[in-house]
């Protein structure tokens, strides 16, 4: 394989839509050893069942619950939510794309290091970056303070705009980024020798292709628009997931949030099912060739627009968080605050990744095994449970699994095994995406000469598969931990009394306005995300000849 | 013959509505090396992972050295079969070493000693701490080889082993492969689509057509004398020629033929064209039309009296050029009743 340098290499699984195989699923003649089943079905039960009996209590909810469902305020309420979702995806994949074909295709200089300064905002959690830009500008902002320029203060549906078009568009590049390394060079080559300019076979020839990639990317920026909650609530902007916590924690009646949390899987579907409806068939990519694109040369006046494109960019989503987090410690050391290393968080979050990376690394091995190696109907319903689970808003999945263990399982209310098993249920996807692309690297071959060599199912398994397919399966688990330490609506109703996580702690100080506080923390958290993310940019490239 | 090793009785294997293997049945003797020859998708490797133990029969039996490993409602898992198998791409083990590729399934104190007598065998010793993707097409097979040799397998199943390398590799490799298979006084079955492959190489050739076998024996007699069209044509260039028996002969475009079938019976001759054999000839009623030469022979297209054209192949000094008059003598032909569905 090769890959650009400056793609970061994160397998990140696709909401809505199992990865498309690449091979080696045929449809198996074996069967799958019941063990297996069982494992699966024991993995996709702490979401699964909440969500089942939320959708059930919901259709079971009184006329009057369901009467201020169709009031005027729900109705602005899902209005709100589409503008905002839609102004995301839209801003999210131009950048995403736009850098990903600079890079992938332009002869713009250090690609090796813009690829990564790009794909750095996702480290920076949405509420910190929303956090950074609410307490950077405004009259009494930071930028104020400093220049003794009053900006505008980005507060409300702009900030929530911006905040979270930095916070998805990563998402839509490093998808986009990576397709574009599989398009035949060929194809662009046999355009241009037909009197395309550089601009057309963006349009005809590249664009097309990666239609499947960026729909996908896009998907997944709406879908974290719609389930965020942490810059809304800092933004102030009344999404779903702001007035379902208000609605779920200032009332003793919780059935209008449960039935709002519903509503908000109905709207999220309704973006699955348009992804999946404007997406063409038959136009994937195949790349014959394994050599180096030929890179447009760009003019002066262009290099000078694609450096700043790319600088502007990484400035807002990384320099300037950093730099308004570094300011308030600074104030916050200066005017003598009380800081402290907050290590109880540090411990909270640190347990929650690790907890929550283990479980879903377990919980992955027999649901990939049999996605891979006893492919049947069944198991390809398995794996659309597992990206049905991940397309969930965190927050309906809190909700559901508090109302069911609050009734159903009172002695593992609020336990951090629960936590931690609906971290690893939540974020299974990113496992199985992981594990079954090295899986399938894995020839089914290997595993038959080793059974013809005298070893029995066990004994293979343990040397041959899972020596093969560990390297896969830890990117997985460092992905959930990642993703995990950003957690925050899930967290906040499910943690254990006394269990505390930096993205809480950060949270809750910066709705109290305690700046200096939440900046410790953010930077903390950045600081520990950043080593898991390295790991996975700079892992080796796997030797696979089989 | 030597005693069977390995006997396979009218096993079947269904997929769907596909016909895998159909009342497949073949013996092996001890010793030999067997071709498994026919078209892509006859079930020639679905024959061989029944017998490695990768695929489970519907019905019918294997037996190993007398031991039934599959049917009368036994099977005996892959591991415990003793039976070595070479696959399509190797499937080499990419995390460990050549040695330790090698040492995967042999057991007992001489282990290192036995890793070393096998890579001496197929002349490897110098690659033993490389790792697979380091070697050569033709080294990685050799690996192969000497990983399915190395526990002294009853038998070595090679699945497909030349299709993986380029043309003058493959020439070289099955003459080393047979080397190194005889001096291993190993018995083994190989898969090939190739039936030059299988009659340059093979002890006993078995040649299959949709899930059976068609017609088992030693090449040159199935080259020679093939059981039915089909397998003269699969096996070799055969000009075929229908007809129908008069009086103990069937007339064709080479002339009279005899035949021992009554009158009335609808027969197809083949010849193969090294048995039309022309020679110069003033007053030949034949023409030589085309002519293509190729060192060691030459393929000479001759019009008939009647105007039909037929393919001679003509050892090269015999020699004659487009346009020269040749009379036919045909050295040989095989006559076959034609059985309609």
């Amino acid at each position: 394989m090769t890959q650009p340098e400056s793609v970061v290499e994160v397998d990140i699984p696709v909401a809505g839509t199992p990865a498309a195989a690449v091979g080696g699923t045929a449809p198996s003649r074996r069967r799958a050893p019941w063990w297996l089943w069982a494992a699966t079905i024991v993995v996709l039960v702490p979401v699964a069942v909440p969500i089942l009996f939320l959708a059930a209590r919901a259709l079971g909810a009184t006329d009057a619950a369901w009467n201020t469902l169709w009031s005027f305020r729900t109705l602005r309420l899902i209005g709100r939510s589409f503008v905002l979702t839609g102004l995301v995806t839209a801003s999210a994949t131009v950048i995403g794309v736009g850098g990903a074909w600079i890079l992938a295709r332009t002869d713009i200089a250090f690609t090796r290091f813009w690829g990564v300064v790009f794909a750095l905002p996702l480290v920076v959690p949405s509420y910190v970056l929303a956090l950074s830009f609410v307490s950077a500008t405004g009259p009494r902002g930071l930028i104020a303070d400093v220049t003794g320029f009053a900006t505008p203060h980005l507060i409300g549906l702009p900030g929530a705009w911006l905040a979270l078009t930095i916070a998805t568009y990563p998402y839509v590049y490093l998808i986009t980024a990576a397709a574009i390394a599989k398009i035949d060079p060929a194809l662009e080559e046999a355009a241009r020798s037909l009197g395309a300019s550089p601009s057309r076979v963006f349009r005809t020839v590249i664009l097309p292709q990666l239609r499947p990639a960026v729909g996908a990317g896009a998907l997944l920026a709406a879908l974290y628009t719609l389930s965020d909650f942490g810059a809304v609530s800092l933004m102030r902007f009344d999404a779903f997931t702001r007035v379902i916590y208000a609605q779920y924690s200032g009332r003793l009646d919780r059935t209008p949030a449960i039935v709002l949390s519903i509503v908000l899987v109905l709207v999220a579907g309704v973006f699955i099912w348009g992804e999946q409806r404007t997406r063409g068939k038959g136009t994937y990519f195949t790349r014959s060739a394994m050599r180096p694109p030929a890179r447009h040369q760009l003019s002066t006046a262009q290099r000078f627009g694609a450096v700043g494109f790319l600088g502007v960019t990484a400035t807002i989503g990384v320099l300037v968080p950093v730099a308004v987090l570094l300011s308030w410690l600074w104030r916050g050391i200066t005017i003598g605050s009380d800081l402290f290393v907050p290590w109880k968080a540090i411990g909270g979050s640190l347990t929650a990744g690790a907890l929550a990376a283990a479980l879903a690394m377990m919980g992955a091995i027999p649901i990939v095994i049999l996605a891979v190696r006893y492919a049947s109907k069944a198991t390809r319903w398995v794996e659309r449970s597992v990206f049905m689970i991940f397309s969930l808003p965190h927050i309906t999945i809190a909700i559901a699994v508090v109302a069911f263990t609050i009734r159903y399982a009172t002695p593992v209310y609020q336990s951090i095994l629960v936590l931690g098993l609906v971290y690893a249920s939540m974020f299974l996807a990113q496992a199985t995406s992981a594990a079954k692309a090295s899986l399938l690297q894995v020839n089914p071959a290997l595993e038959d000469a080793s059974r013809s060599l005298g070893k029995g199912p066990i004994a293979t398994y343990l040397r041959v598969t899972f020596p093969l397919m560990a390297r896969g399966l830890l990117a997985g688990g460092a992905l959930v931990f990642v993703t995990t330490l950003k957690e925050l609506p899930a967290t906040l109703l499910l943690s254990p009394p006394g269990f505390t996580t930096l993205a809480v702690r950060i949270w809750s100080a910066a709705d109290e306005g305690l700046f200096a506080r939440a900046a410790l923390s953010s930077l903390i958290l950045i600081g520990v995300s950043i080593l898991p993310v390295y790991y996975l940019s700079i892992r080796p490239k796997h030797v696979l000849d089989t | 013959m030597t005693d069977t090793l390995i006997s396979a009785d009218r096993l079947s294997v269904t997929y769907g509505d596909t016909v895998a293997l159909d009342d497949f049945s073949l013996d092996i003797p001890a010793g030999s090396l067997v071709a498994l020859v026919g078209p892509s998708g006859c079930g020639k490797t679905t024959a061989l992972r029944v017998i490695a133990g990768f695929e489970t029969p519907a019905s019918g039996t294997v037996s190993i050295r007398d031991r039934v490993v599959v049917g009368d409602g036994r099977e005996i898992p892959p591991e415990k079969r003793n039976v070595g198998m070479v696959f399509q791409e190797y499937a080499l083990f990419p995390h460990i070493s050549v040695e330790e590729n090698v040492g995967y399934g042999v057991r007992g104190a001489d282990r290192s000693q036995r890793v070393h007598d096998v890579l001496k065998l197929v002349g490897l010793s110098d690659h033993r701490s490389r790792f697979p993707h380091e070697l050569s097409g033709g080294e990685q097979q050799r690996v192969a080889l000497a990983r399915a040799l190395a526990p002294g397998p009853d038998v070595v199943l090679l699945d497909e082993p030349f299709s993986n390398l380029d043309a003058p590799q493959r020439e070289r490799m099955r003459r080393e492969l047979r080397k190194i298979l005889k001096r291993a006084g190993a018995t083994a079955v190989f898969v090939t689509h190739d039936q030059s492959e299988a009659l340059a190489i093979a002890d006993i050739i078995a040649v299959m057509r949709d899930g059976r076998i068609v017609q088992t024996g030693l090449p040159d007699d199935v080259y020679e004398a093939p059981a039915n069209p089909w397998v003269a044509r699969f096996l070799g260039d055969a000009i075929l020629m229908r007809g129908t028996v008069t009086d103990g002969s069937v007339h064709t475009m080479l002339g009279d033929i005899d035949t021992s079938l009554p009158t009335g019976t609808g027969v197809e001759v083949m010849v193969r064209p090294e048995w039309v054999t022309p020679h110069v000839h003033d007053s030949g009623a034949c023409k030589v039309t085309d002519r293509e030469f190729y060192g060691h022979d030459q393929r000479v297209e001759i019009e008939l009296p009647g105007g039909d054209h037929v393919e001679a192949l003509v050892p090269s000094r015999n020699r004659m050029a487009v346009g020269d008059r040749v009379a036919i003598e045909l050295v040989d032909a095989i006559v076959y009743e034609v059985v309609d569905a």
